[in-house]
Order: structure tokens, then sequence, then C-alpha cells
């Protein structure tokens, strides 16, 4: 199988406070693998580590075979983060935003459109502004921004935060499809019930450290 | 560079034409920033002489405003972090928010050109017209220029809306400076020549190549963590 990421005793810094201390993580391609842990473990900055938004300080990190220390331009282009905040453009609209980020990688109409297809959003709500979506539909977009860029490597931090029961389930339908077509995605969650229920692998994030956990 | 340039300029100007902040906000505070200095120097002789002085004061003065939205867009839903997370380069994420900045700016200094000869009676002679173009263009280019490097440096900042003015407008005196002299020398203000605006604009021409480089240069490491 596939590694799309190695991680090895890799250490982190923010300013000048250690985030991460020493992680070992392995993700095989078209993986669901959950991050589990209390707040400030280290979860989100593993996931920014992993998207080349966090400088590697000591160890070794290769994401979909780019090497953190080097080439961190190089992970960027090629894995998409989707945090607390949707990255999304409220005056546009949703074919305008999905196409926008599309066109960062130089995606075709064709692209684009498939994308939005793929996330239900190619009819009723192609039109309509982001800021007149709902969390769950605004989540939708986010990801099909995600597909558009032809991120590899999905990094999803607390994904089901703020969508009602129908948003949870779309959006985790839409996760699996998506590993079906090929990506690999890592999701940071509280909620072990739900998240538990879509990965493939659990890991613990404590303290700045991983620890592989049973589902 | 270019393309990337080419895709923010294009989105942010469509996130105006669709907010319509300039047209609804900007431009009227503007020219009630026009109409209050009117007031205030309430004789003819003196608002006509001091007219260009005040057209590029009510300039700088939307040209916070525009800024701070400029950037607002970016971090309201955390696309600031986006672009950076999808290796946009920053090269062209500085030059396309100066274009797209450059070309709102452009639409208010019509206006207050404009009002100021309505309401200022500033004369207008053809003689000056092409001074007076350079002028305002590369005085409008060194504006966004050096507003969307600022702007990027505030945007992650707490307090960015008061910190902004204070970093921007002592950098851009020169601008307020050379742009005054020089529209004064295109206008024939207080018996200016046009010959004696060129130099103004030679000015403004070092200020648009030192933050064109420097901006471009200097934006990546700017917005990075």
């Amino acid at each position: 199988m596939e590694t799309v990421v190695h991680l090895s005793n890799a250490v982190a810094v923010l300013g000048r406070f250690p985030v991460l201390a020493g992680v070992d993580l392995e993700v095989a391609k078209g993986e669901i693998v959950l991050l589990q842990g209390p707040n400030g473990a280290g979860k989100t900055s593993l996931l920014r580590l992993c998207a080349g938004l966090l400088p590697l300080v000591r160890g070794e990190a290769i994401v979909l075979g780019c090497d953190l220390m080097t080439d961190r331009d190089g992970v960027r282009k090629r894995v998409g983060l989707l945090g607390h905040a949707n990255g999304l453009y409220a005056d546009l609209t949703v074919t305008e935003n999905v196409r926008f980020w599309g066109s960062t990688v130089g995606a075709s109409v064709a692209e684009v459109d498939a994308a939005m297809q793929r996330m239900g959003l190619a009819k009723r709500l192609a039109k309509v502004p982001v800021n007149r979506l709902s969390a769950g539909q605004r989540r939708r977009t986010a990801l099909a921004c995600l597909v558009a860029r032809r991120a590899e490597l999905w990094l999803l931090d607390e994904p089901h935060a703020g969508l009602d029961a129908n948003g949870r389930d779309e959006l985790d339908t839409t996760l699996r499809e998506a590993t079906n077509a090929g990506a690999t995605i890592i999701v940071a969650s509280h909620e072990l019930e739900r998240a538990g229920a879509l990965a493939t692998r659990l890991v613990e994030v404590v303290g700045g450290q991983t620890r592989e956990r049973s589902l | 560079m270019l393309r990337v340039a080419r895709l923010i300029a294009a989105k942010d100007l469509r996130i105006e034409l669709r907010s319509r902040v300039v047209t609804n906000q900007v431009l009227p505070f503007a020219a009630i920033v026009m109409v209050m200095f009117a007031f205030a120097f309430n004789t003819d002789s003196v608002v006509q002489k001091v007219a260009p002085g005040l057209v590029w004061l009510a300039t700088l003065f939307s040209l916070l405003t525009l800024v701070q939205r400029s950037f607002a867009v970016e971090t309201a839903d955390g696309a600031t972090d986006a672009l950076r997370g999808a290796g946009v380069d920053p090269a062209g994420i500085f030059l396309g928010k100066a274009i797209a900045l450059a070309a709102q700016l452009a639409v208010l200094e019509l206006v207050l050109l404009f009002t100021a000869v309505v309401l200022y009676s500033a004369e207008f002679r053809l003689s000056g017209l092409v001074l007076l173009v350079t002028t305002f263009v590369a005085a409008t280019c060194g504006l966004a220029l050096v507003g969307t490097l600022y702007g990027g440096l505030a945007a992650g900042v707490r307090g960015r809306e008061t910190l902004l003015p204070l970093l921007l407008l002592p950098v851009v005196a020169p601008v307020l400076i050379g742009a005054t002299r020089a529209t004064e020398a295109a206008l024939g203000t207080g018996g200016a020549v046009v010959a004696d605006g060129w130099s103004w604009v030679g000015l403004l021409t070092v200020f648009v190549a030192l933050f064109g480089v420097g901006g471009t240069l200097a934006f990546g490491p700017l917005i990075e963590e």
C-alpha cells in the first residue's frame, strides 16, 4: 500500500512553545484516520504540520513524497486543509467559489462542474451566494473546493462541528465517496462515535505525541 | 505569478461588484469628507488653493477603508489561511489585490477630482492634462501597493482596525506630498507651472518601484505564520 504520510519523531513548535513532541504517524492511501484527544493535545498542529503550514523543527516528515523539511510548498499544492473556517468568499456564489479555488491549480470548467456534481451542488445551489447557505451547505461547498483543487490528502479539523443530523450524514457519505475516488483523509474530532464509524484507524494525540488505539 | 494575480484581482473586483461597498459606502464617505473640508475652509480662495491637497487627503482616508475591506473579505472565513495552505503564489496574491485596489481607487479619485472642480471651483487646464493623468496613475499605483502590503501585515494582528492607519499614513506621506505638488502644477494652483510637476512624478515613480518590488518579495513571509 502506498504511504501518503510518514512522520517519525516529528517535532514542531509554535512561537517558543513545543506543540508536537516527537510524533510518529503512518497513513496509507485511501485510509480515513481519526485523530482523537483532549483540547490542546496537538491535533490541529498535527494537521497543520501535514499541510505544510507548521514548520518541522526536528525529526522526519514526508507527505505525498515531499520532505516537509525542504519542500513545504510542494506539499501545500496537493493537500487540502479544512479547519474551523471554510475559506469561502461570502459574497460570491457557490460556483464562483469552487471555480476560484479550482483555478488556483488550473482546473478546467469540466473539473469544477464534476466537483460540484460530486458534492450535490450542481443544481439548486450553484448560483446561490455563500452567505445564504446553511452551515452544512457551506461545508459541502468547501469540500467541493478541495475536490476542484485536486487535493490528494484531506485534513479535516472538527468537520462535523455546527452541522445538524442531515448535514453530518451528508458529510460522512461525501468522505466515504472521496476515499473511494482515491483521496486519503485525516480527521481530527472529539466525536468518537460519529467519526469512529467513518474511520479505518484511530490515533490518540496526547501531549503532542501520538498513540495507536483500537476503534 | 501573473495568472494568480489576474485570478485574485478578478475575484476581488467581483466581490466588490456584488457587495457595492465602494459605491454605497466609500464614495459617499469621500464626498462627505470633501464637503466637510469646504465647510472648514469657508473661503473660496483658500479652498481653491488647497483643493489638490484635499483631494489626496480624502483619497488617503478612503484608502484606509478600502484596504480594511480588501483584507476583511480574506480573513472573514479564513481564506487567507486557505490561500497559504493551497500554496498559492504570495507574490501573485499581492499583485492581484493591489490591482483590484488600484481599480477601486481610480474610480474614487475620478469622483473626488470632479467634486473638487465643482465644489471648490478648482481650475482645470488642458496643458496640464498629461501631467495630471500621469500623476494620478503613479499615485494610485503607489497607494495600492503600499496599502496592500500594510493591509497584509495588519490583517493577522489583533486591533488591526486601529493599527492600520498608524502604520500606513506615515508611509504614504511621500505620495501625499508628491501627488499634491504634481496636481497643483497640473492645475496651475497658486501660479505653479506644468514643468514643476514632473520631478514630483519622478518621486512617485521611485515610490511605486520600491513598494512594487519590496511588496512582491515581502508579502509571502508577511502572511506566513
